[in-house]
């Protein structure tokens, strides 16, 4: 009994500590990591769903709050891919204006029929809208239109695990072959966890994906608020 | 490497005082993401070896940070599969829209995207 209290106390010690949180985040990525190669590839044996799945406690994200920051800092080194592959990005600007436009308007659009057809409230239809844009900017949206914030936090990162791990099946069904077109796509919808999964697999198509989190950033920014004027004067 | 996180928390701090100033609704990092980038477009004038030198140090911290990039996602994944009761009855409906609408954009995009191009090259 004595043995199990000791046990019990330096787990209460530990779990209050970060560097317990930071190891097992990486423990858990890296066994996620390991089951991915081992799976060839395979796009649903997806490292941040493992982990995710291993670690679920409710006290974590203050122990890992140091990986969390990290993302700002990872977020402007992304400036380097894109200025390296530039002279691409200039090349297809013609391509990347037209997807970008009728891919924000279908996500929203899509997401106002579907929440139409599912019968969904209003608050949370207006906090589902603008979900293909990044965490932040979705937020600041959905504020702005009457939605739920938070409820917006959520809903966005859900948008960006189910285009982490489902989007890539979309990509090879239509035997698409363009990694900056496939890039663009899972950067468009799924911004941050679309561009780091297709980050994972091939730069040009990482670069395509961080141009498009930005670009659909701003746009869905413009398209949200003046869709949502459109449709109350209806 | 030292120099070149100074570099990147520095663009970052930049961007974040910046969307402070202007009250901009896009993210700091954003900012700071296109003001790197501007910076390393101005600085192809100059090739001295100070600067290649630096330019490097970035280069490859950059690739560093940005290989692992993945793994920045836990902590908030976590946060969100938490809180996923805060959906109450709607959580079933709400993974099935995001489900399709996702699924469907991604696949419109690359492929208007792809169409594009090809019609590009051919000329």
């Amino acid at each position: 009994m004595i043995q199990k209290d000791k046990l019990y106390s330096i787990w209460v010690y530990l779990q209050a500590e970060p560097l317990f949180w930071l190891t097992l985040t990486i423990g858990s990525y890296l066994v996620g990591d390991y089951l991915y190669k081992k799976s060839k590839l395979f796009p649903l044996v997806n490292p941040v769903a493992i982990s995710i799945l291993i670690i679920s406690y409710e006290r974590y994200f203050e122990g890992a709050k140091f990986i969390h920051f990290m993302l700002g800092p990872a977020t402007v080194a992304l400036a380097i891919p894109i200025y390296k592959q530039f002279k691409l990005i200039q090349k297809e600007a013609l391509s990347i204006s037209v997807s970008l436009v009728t891919g924000s308007l279908f996500a929203i659009i899509s997401t106002f029929a579907l929440c139409e057809i599912f019968k969904i409230d209003d608050q949370v239809l207006f906090s589902m809208l603008p979900r293909s844009a990044t965490a932040p900017i979705a937020m600041g949206i959905a504020d702005l239109i009457g939605g739920i914030p938070s409820l917006t936090a959520i809903i966005t990162i859900l948008t960006g695990i189910m285009g982490a791990s489902f989007g890539t099946f979309a990509l090879d069904f239509l035997k698409l072959k363009d990694m900056s077109a496939r890039g663009f796509g899972l950067g468009l919808a799924s911004h941050g966890l679309g561009t780091a999964r297709a980050m994972s697999r091939n730069e040009t198509a990482g670069v395509f994906a961080a141009l498009a989190l930005g670009l659909n950033g701003i746009a869905t920014s413009i398209l949200v608020p003046l869709l949502f004027k459109l449709l109350n004067i209806f | 490497m030292l120099r070149a996180i100074f570099v990147i928390f520095f663009f970052q701090l930049l961007g974040e005082a910046l969307k402070k100033f202007f009250e901009m609704r896009i993210p700091g990092p954003v900012i700071g993401l296109i003001l790197l980038l501007i910076a390393l477009i101005f600085l192809k004038r100059f090739k001295t070896t100070a600067v290649n030198k630096l330019k490097n140090d970035v280069l490859s911290t950059s690739n560093y940070i940005l290989s692992y990039l993945s793994l920045l996602f836990v902590p908030i994944g976590v946060g969100v599969v938490m809180h996923l009761s805060y959906l109450e009855n709607n959580l079933f409906k709400v993974l099935v829209i995001v489900f399709i609408s996702t699924i469907l954009t991604i696949g419109l995009t690359a492929f208007l995207m792809e169409k594009i191009n090809k019609q590009i090259n051919k000329k």
